[in-house]
């Protein structure tokens, strides 16, 4: 029996706005498989989920004062602040690909537990898992963000791991109303972690970036590179409606939350 | 709901059961995807109660069960058109936005704004407060397409 093709996009520095476009266009006007790995955005941004209200999520006036991009991503989930040092890691499938995984969220996060953990700990890290769908490592140390969208017979499932991070650009974040359990209260900055701290700080980027394409192939299947070339055609497709969007916090900024006294995100 | 297969939830060695409900709406114990008798449902977990010219519309309590906990509706506007088998909004769940498609072709004539404050109502009362959108049918000849209650528990308890 032939592997099913999982189409293999490596980019970087590509502008996470250009990117959630990508993969909308990918998910609704293909019906093909995609890894698609930007390592590394453009330039900062902040990208909210599709439900997100950016007043009780983000400090507008301070983001607009560091003249941070926001943006509102047509996937769940909640809020993130990536940049240079963020590496993204998306899957676009069809469920007949997996017929073992239910095209509800419950399974596709687990099934991408399959995915990362291999490749993790083939880049140094031995005990990185899911908790309560969060990716973290260690004694619960949560190292990026995830979100779905499924849609039809297919899903879409993207991360933003972080490899390092600004604390000032994450200041800028609240800290949502819920919070999974695991995290037990506590500080921002002992709840998240980077991955330069956790892997090699000189080679396990690139490791990491590596294996992750590394441990789709031991999945069973089997991986074509592709390029932006190849993959932009998806964005012509009418009629395609995107739902990622640039936001305007001074629209937001009038109406903002009062601060909370822990003010970070994540 | 955006759907491969009919996700299983389950039940020892069982996997999914289904118990047809009356139309009154009693609730069975939540380890049992309920169906209700006299609506009509498409594969992809969506439910129509038909009244006269006009659709509710809805999604089952195994779509329900399956995403989790519903943390956002977005709902369409009144005065939109929907057409069978095409989403018309998005349901927020445990991380993940997905679509929801119409089982009926028509016009939108209301939808539920209370889903606006309290989104887990699709969870709680999937088919009775937890409404979506109503329809003012076009073609009433596509309620044949759709299933009725026994084939859709049947379509349910094969996986």
């Amino acid at each position: 029996m032939s592997r099913p093709v999982l189409n293999l996009l490596r980019v970087s520095r590509l502008p996470i706005f250009t990117q959630l476009h990508l993969e909308e266009a990918l998910l609704r006007a293909t019906t093909d498989n995609w890894l698609i790995i930007n390592d590394g955005a453009f330039h900062p941004a902040i990208v909210i989920g599709i439900s997100g209200r950016p007043q009780e999520l983000v400090h507008c006036e301070e983001a607009l004062q560091h003249g941070i991009q926001a943006i509102r991503r047509f996937t769940g989930g909640g809020t993130v602040v990536v940049d240079q040092d963020t590496v993204f890691s998306t899957l676009i499938m069809q469920g007949s690909s997996l017929p073992q995984v239910d095209c509800f969220p419950h399974p596709i996060m687990a099934w991408t537990e399959k995915l990362y953990r291999p490749a993790f700990a083939a880049a140094g890290c031995p005990d990185f898992t899911l908790r309560e769908n969060d990716y973290v490592v260690g004694s619960g140390l949560k190292v990026g963000g995830n979100a779905q969208a499924i849609t039809g017979r297919r899903w879409l499932h993207h991360t933003s791991f972080l490899w390092d991070y600004q604390r000032e650009h994450m200041a800028l974040l609240r800290q949502p109303a819920k919070a999974p359990k695991y995290r037990q209260g506590r500080q921002h900055g002992e709840f998240v972690t980077r991955l330069c701290d956790v892997l090699s700080p000189h080679r396990g980027r690139q490791a990491l970036v590596q294996s992750i394409a590394a441990s789709a192939a031991e999945l069973g299947f089997e991986l074509q590179e592709r390029s932006l070339a190849e993959a932009a055609p998806a964005l012509q497709h009418r009629p395609l409606l995107l739902g990622s969007k640039l936001l305007d916090l001074r629209s937001f900024a009038a109406s903002a939350v009062e601060p909370n006294s822990n003010s970070s995100g994540r | 709901m955006a759907l491969r297969v009919f996700g299983t939830l389950a039940l020892g060695k069982l996997g999914l059961q289904t118990q047809v409900m009356q139309a009154a709406g009693t609730t069975a114990a939540r380890a049992f995807a309920t169906v209700v008798q006299g609506y009509k449902y498409a594969a992809s977990h969506e439910w129509a109660k038909v009244d006269g010219e006009t659709a509710t519309v809805g999604i089952s309590d195994h779509a329900q069960a399956e995403l989790g906990d519903v943390v956002y509706v977005e709902l369409p506007d009144v005065g939109k058109q929907v057409k069978q088998g095409e989403t018309f909004g998005v349901v927020e769940s445990v991380k993940a936005a997905s679509d929801i498609y119409s089982p009926v072709s028509g016009e939108v004539v209301e939808v539920n704004q209370a889903l606006v404050d309290k989104p887990g109502t699709v969870n709680t009362s999937p088919f009775q407060d937890g409404w979506i959108i109503k329809v003012k049918l076009s073609d009433k000849a596509e309620l044949g397409s759709l299933l009725d209650a026994d084939a859709y528990s049947k379509e349910c308890e094969k996986h």
